[in-house]
């Protein structure tokens, strides 16, 4: 390998990037829509644009801020036992652990449930409405895009789901559970956020921003 | 796609002498300090430290300690007060017949957790010896760790449900224990180690031609 030629020699005036889990410096694809462009070295997706992509995840994020609205303010599951009756909702989950020592972790679990996956949704909406109407993005387009980026591993609403799945199993011996609306609503939000995610293209979005932030 | 260079050769922006942004992937000059596509504040030294995940793991496995011992789950019927452990309440399970869901809560919070502490361990030590696995697999695992490692909340979630839903007066109340708060500590740590690993170490020490 060469490394004693300069960058400028090497590479000119063109764009470079770097596989973000290698850092081989690739010279910036020209990917067609519906196709991929992977890191020579370690296979990883460096960009991945799909054809009306942006319109379709700002469809979907729009759609998953109506279905969080409504997975937090309806019943969510209702529990019978010898007559007695006692309704949940995410509101009172996450109140669970409010007393005493346990209240920080009531915030910790409302951040990863409900805070944190409507705080991405309002990023990826501020982001992306300018870029699909095809004005100039909002002032602060990138600190909010990058936060929607870093929140990612702690949005945790899809795990959730799963844990309720779990609960109803535990108690079912004991007692009869029904599942309210705002059940649906929270695996809508959970499937429709999976689309969202996959259907994104990084990589597209950062260079509009920098093409039109600068 | 077009790679940099000459097709034959691969070089790293490290090893070019160059910057690259760990957000986006823009490649700088070593004297930029403001990543030029996405904002980000570019450090001088393009590689974190492996300090931080040595500090976070250790932490992660300490509060691990407290989260197996104290109860996780505090249930009074009026027949009895029952406390149960992580352990003890997929035990539970196994007697009630409940195969399945034992599995995932024995997966969720002691496979996944043990798991990743000997991963990221195994990962960290790794970097800058000959290892048993390829640069490959060690990054194959660094990718599974961060895609599983969040998937353990699962015990607290049902916690959090169970103590809310259960709240039958005498009859029946379910409360969390006082682990439910350390388990949730440990996997946010933990996360934070496997946040704070650099995968392109990995990759700096694969002597392998490429
Ligand atoms: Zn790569
Ligand atoms: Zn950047």
């Amino acid at each position: 390998m060469k490394t004693n030629m300069t960058w400028q020699e090497r590479f000119g005036d063109r764009a470079l990037i770097a596989c973000p889990t290698c850092d081989t410096v690739h010279v910036e694809p020209d990917v067609p829509d519906n196709h991929q462009a992977l890191c020579c070295r370690c296979g990883h997706v460096l960009a991945a644009p799909r054809e009306n992509a942006q319109v379709r995840v700002l469809a979907l994020a729009v759609t998953s801020s109506i279905l969080m609205i409504a997975a937090v303010f309806f019943p969510f599951i209702s529990l019978d036992a010898g007559g007695l009756h006692n309704k949940t909702s995410i509101m009172d989950a996450v109140l669970a652990f409010s007393t005493g020592l346990m209240a920080p972790l009531s915030l910790a679990v409302a951040l990863m449930i409900v805070l944190i996956p409507a705080a991405r949704l309002l990023a990826i909406i501020y982001t992306l409405w300018p870029m699909v109407r095809g004005d100039r993005p909002f002032p602060l387009a990138r600190k909010a895009f990058g936060l929607a980026e870093r929140l990612r591993p702690w949005s945790m609403a899809e795990i959730f789901v799963v844990g309720v799945a779990v609960a109803l199993v535990k108690v079912a011996g004991l007692a009869t559970l029904n599942l309210g609306p705002a059940f649906w609503a929270f695996v809508g939000l959970v499937v429709v956020t999976v689309f969202q995610d996959t259907s994104m293209c990084r990589y597209t979005i950062w260079k509009w921003l920098e093409k039109t932030t600068n | 796609m077009e790679m940099a260079g000459k097709n034959d050769e691969l070089i790293t922006a490290r090893a070019a002498g160059l910057l690259a942004c760990t957000r986006c992937g823009r490649v700088h000059r070593r004297e930029a300090t403001a990543c030029q596509r996405c904002g980000t504040t570019l450090a001088p030294e393009s590689r974190r430290p492996l300090q931080a995940v040595w500090a976070w793991l250790l932490a992660g496995i300490i509060v691990y300690i407290p989260a197996n011992i104290y109860p996780m789950l505090r249930t009074s019927t009026l027949l009895e007060n029952h406390e149960s452990t992580i352990v003890g309440g997929a035990i539970d399970l196994l007697h009630y017949g409940n195969y399945g869901v034992a599995a995932i809560v024995f997966i969720a919070s002691i496979l996944i957790p043990v798991g990743k502490f000997i991963a990221i361990g195994y990962l960290a030590l790794s970097i800058g010896r000959a290892g048993i696995l390829s640069a490959h697999s060690r990054h194959r695992l660094y990718e599974v760790v961060e895609f599983i490692g969040r998937w353990s909340m699962i015990d607290v979630f049902v916690v959090a449900i169970l103590s809310a839903l259960v709240q039958l007066g005498t009859v029946a109340t379910i409360n969390p224990g006082v682990a439910a708060v350390s388990f949730t500590l440990s996997v946010a740590f933990t996360m934070l180690a496997a946040q704070s690993f650099d995968p392109r170490l990995i990759w700096d020490a694969d002597k392998e031609p490429l």
